[in-house]
């Protein structure tokens, strides 16, 4: 993990807006950076803290969560959920040390293709600027450490160190 | 990690689309990592993976080769993913054993270096080959498609898709903002290049409307909300007191002779301002439904309480109701026909012209009023003092193909300004010149028009005009107001005294556009009108199904692109209701066993589709409700809801998938 490598993007958009922005993108050829992969869900609302921390997980670098602008959510207000939650990740990821800026919220609407490209292209620069997360290395690292401190503390079986994290409750 | 199932057979399609897609992605390269992966029997590449060779090749080898699951990388799944679901179940296999991998649109039409792009195409497909592996089979639900329409709009566009549908026997929810419907036609006095008259075309279709026992019409109304999907909308729209029964009134206009106000004084919306009416007031003579209506700004019961009434005395039928309420109605239609129309673009933007400084500079719109025979001169074409001009400059492109107004041709203008300057010269004599950039008559009969107009003498002045000013510089400019403009065909700068001038102003999107287009879950395109589907092949639809426009709410057209619209949009429903059905996605929510009953999911859901069954103490849906947003599947605190087609375990098998290190 020593060569520089170029950061990667996890994107999960919702189908209806930013999906349908990023083949707009498409048919319209602008052309952005490469690093992004996209996962297409019904709505942003479908969009499950775990799969942002899995994907960090997993070795992405950056995580880009796209929906519909607030009020034109297809299902009337997934977006909203899905903003509420992210609000929690993000405090979430702050404890975790993961820099501000690796999980992003944007609103894009199907008529955006050029939000696309605008925000893949800035998102790309940013990682660039703040290294790889490497977050499999840290999690690695953190392991020995707890299994070293249960060691010392005479604890018995080693816990679940990588288990993550309670899903964000909603009211 | 690892497959619950170990891996299923797969058949892998990968599509260069001409060389859209192979120019940028190294097919055979994404064609043979695919060969390597656990499951994958069958990786093969095509030209054209939609054609038909190229779906028959996905059909023989789900039979050869006994394939359970199909992934095709080509483009995205918004455009084929219809198509390939089809071929997998005419080879026999569910249609939702499937999975695309969009390798065009996302991919090879936005990257430029084909290293890195194959390579996103690699991790693409490999996520879709791990995720595919834990789809099941899914059936469509069928749920019935409700006959009736909402139109929103009661123009030429909206009117003829009314009548359209009406004569199929069909219900019509027809609502329009006015007091009456018929739109901008309904102001227009000929129409070109026939040069009949607007209101002798027009009006039998309104009447039509009336007569009607299959359309509902709704005036003076609005749309207000509306819920659901298509085959099942549900629609408020509020109506408007007019404070006249309109079941009674006949319009015999008794009200309005005998109100208060001996005199009209207050300016005529639909005469734009340029006549006068009273509180109580029918729009036109013509309107449908025949109804007068009370204005409450003006009316004196509604500003001092202290009319003596009068037009409620001369009523024969007890029609004038002070004491009408707004009313909501809720309605469920099956479809709707968007048919807002547009706005006329407003010449107070562009001051060097001295729209509302000089009285003798009108719009296109105010002069169809003025030559109209029932307008508010009575058919005549005078200055502000009563004189008849002499001479009348008419400007093309006011408020279109201009970067800082609006950048589109309105399409209609230079036609109605040839138009208006047949109808001005045959009013007044004058000497009419006539402004353009480029002329642009492109309908059936608009050239021949245009040659006529020249042989008719209408002086043509290739340029933009830069300024109408009322500064003389010469004796002939004395009380005129002078045009001061490029000559590009004569190559200098002219100023042409004129008595009248005329700006023929462009199209634009109406000022609340937006709201309608959220209202509706449709989008816009740049320039602010409605947005079609595909600009060539689906040119009635919108991204949202069910929902069609018809007419200028899409963009600038002339009346027989609007009518002809109008159809299209009625043949769309037509079609959907002889169907009687709809199959809507299966990727509705399911709760497992495990369910706790904690209730977290209830209140998230915007359809309320989820509720606790108090027998079980579970959380149930009713798959008739649930819109498959996933919201629910989301937020459960122990996985016990899961959504069709975007299952856990098939999110995570594409996030490892795609960052697996390869
Ligand atoms: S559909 Fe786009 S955010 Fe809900």
């Amino acid at each position: 993990m020593s060569e520089a490598r170029e950061p990667r993007i996890v994107g999960f958009f919702c189908s209806w807006c930013t999906y349908t922005a990023a083949d707009l993108a498409g048919v319209s050829r602008m052309k952005y950076a490469p690093n992004i992969r996209v996962i297409r869900v019904m709505c942003s609302g479908r969009i499950d803290p775990q799969f942002v921390l899995k994907a960090f997980a997993c070795g992405a670098d950056g995580v880009l969560i796209g929906g519909c602008h607030p009020g034109d959510c297809h299902y009337i207000e997934g977006n909203y959920k899905c903003l509420r939650r992210f609000r929690l990740l993000t405090r979430l990821l702050r404890d975790l040390g993961i820099e501000e800026g690796r999980c992003r919220l944007e609103w894009i609407s199907a008529a955006e293709g050029d939000k696309v490209r605008t925000v893949v292209n800035d998102m790309a620069a940013r990682l660039r600027a703040l290294g790889p997360l490497d977050a499999p290395g840290r999690f690695r690292d953190w392991g020995k450490d707890l299994e070293e401190l249960e060691h010392a503390m005479a604890g018995e079986g080693p816990g679940e160190s990588s288990r993550a994290i309670e899903p964000a409750r909603n009211e | 990690m690892g497959l619950a199932k170990g891996s299923p057979r797969t058949g892998f399609y990968i599509c260069h689309c001409g060389t859209n897609i192979a120019d940028t992605v190294d097919v055979d390269a994404v064609r043979r990592h695919a060969e390597e992966l656990p499951g994958v029997v069958v990786s093969c590449d095509y030209k054209y993976m939609c054609s038909d060779p190229g779906q028959e090749l996905i059909i023989q080898d789900i039979k050869e080769h006994r394939l359970e699951r199909v992934v095709v990388a080509a483009c995205s799944p918004l455009l084929h993913e219809a198509t390939f679901r089809g071929a997998v179940e005419r080879g026999g296999l569910n249609p939702f054993l499937f999975h695309m991998v969009n390798i065009r649109e996302q991919d090879a039409w936005v990257h430029e270096d084909r290293a890195q792009a194959t390579r996103k195409a690699r991790d693409l497909i490999r996520a879709a080959i791990r995720r595919v592996a834990y789809h099941r089979p899914l059936e469509r639900m069928r749920v019935g498609v409700n006959p009736n329409t909402l139109i929103i709009g009661g123009g030429i566009a909206g009117i003829n898709a009314a009548l359209n549908l009406s004569m199929a026997g069909k219900r019509v929810y027809l609502v329009e903002r006015e007091p009456t419907i018929g739109g901008h036609m309904a102001k227009y006095d000929k129409t070109f290049p026939t040069l009949d008259c607007a209101a002798c075309i027009l009006t039998p279709k309104m009447s039509a409307v009336r007569d009607s026992r299959n359309i509902v019409l709704w005036t003076y109304s609005e749309v207000e909300k509306i819920d659901g999907y298509i085959g099942n909308f549900r629609v408020q729209v509020r109506r408007k007191p007019r404070y006249v029964d309109e079941e009674t009134c006949v319009g015999c206009m008794q009200c309005v002779d005998a109100c208060i106000y001996k005199d009209a004084r207050f300016p005529s919306e639909f005469e734009l301002g340029l006549k006068k009416r009273k509180p109580v007031y029918m729009p036109f003579p013509q309107a449908v439904p025949p109804v007068v209506a009370i204005d409450p700004k003006t009316c004196l019961h509604f500003k001092t309480g202290k009319c003596k009434e009068p037009c409620k005395e001369a009523c024969a039928r007890d029609s004038i109701r002070f004491d009408q309420r707004e009313v909501v109605e809720e309605i469920e239609v099956g479809q709707i026909i968007v048919a807002t129309g547009f706005q006329t673009f407003d010449p107070a933007r562009l001051p060097q012209y001295g729209y509302g400084e000089f009285p003798n500079v009108y719009t296109s719109l105010e002069i169809e009023r003025l030559v109209n025979a029932s307008g508010p001169t009575g058919g005549q074409v005078l200055l502000r003092n009563g004189q008849v001009p002499q001479s009348v400059g008419i400007l093309h492109c006011v408020g279109s193909r201009d970067e800082n107004t609006n950048r589109w041709c309105s399409t209609v203008c230079c036609m109605t300004a040839l138009k208006l300057a047949h109808l001005v010269k045959e009013h007044t004599g004058a000497t009419v010149y006539s402004f353009y950039i480029d002329m642009r008559c492109t309908g059936k009969g608009y050239e021949e028009f245009y040659d006529r107009m020249m042989r008719e003498g209408v002086q043509f002045v290739r340029g933009r005009v830069g300024e109408v000013r009322d500064w003389e510089m010469a004796p002939e400019e004395e009380g005129k107001l002078v045009l001061r403009v490029e000559d590009t065909l004569a190559g200098f700068v002219r100023r042409i005294p004129v008595d009248l001038v005329i700006l023929a102003v462009g199209m634009e999107p109406r000022a609340d556009a937006e709201a309608v287009q959220r209202m509706l879950h449709i989008s816009r395109s740049n320039d602010g009108f409605f947005l079609e589907r595909h600009p060539k092949l689906a040119p009635v639809e919108t991204t949202t199904d069910g929902v069609y426009l018809a007419g200028c709410c899409q963009g600038p057209k002339d009346i027989p692109s609007a009518v002809a619209q109008g159809s299209a949009a009625a043949a769309h429903v037509l079609a959907m209701i002889s169907k009687g059905h709809i199959e809507l996605e299966p990727n509705t929510v399911a709760v497992l066993d495990d369910c706790s009953g904690c209730k977290t999911c209830i209140p998230l859901c915007p359809y309320h589709a989820l509720t606790l069954n108090e027998e079980s103490k579970k959380a149930q849906v009713n798959l008739a409700l649930c819109k498959g947003c996933g919201t629910c599947a989301a937020a459960c605190p122990s996985g016990s809801i899961t959504q069709n087609l975007f299952e856990d375990e098939q999110i995570d098998a594409e996030i490892e998938e795609t960052l697996a290190h390869v």
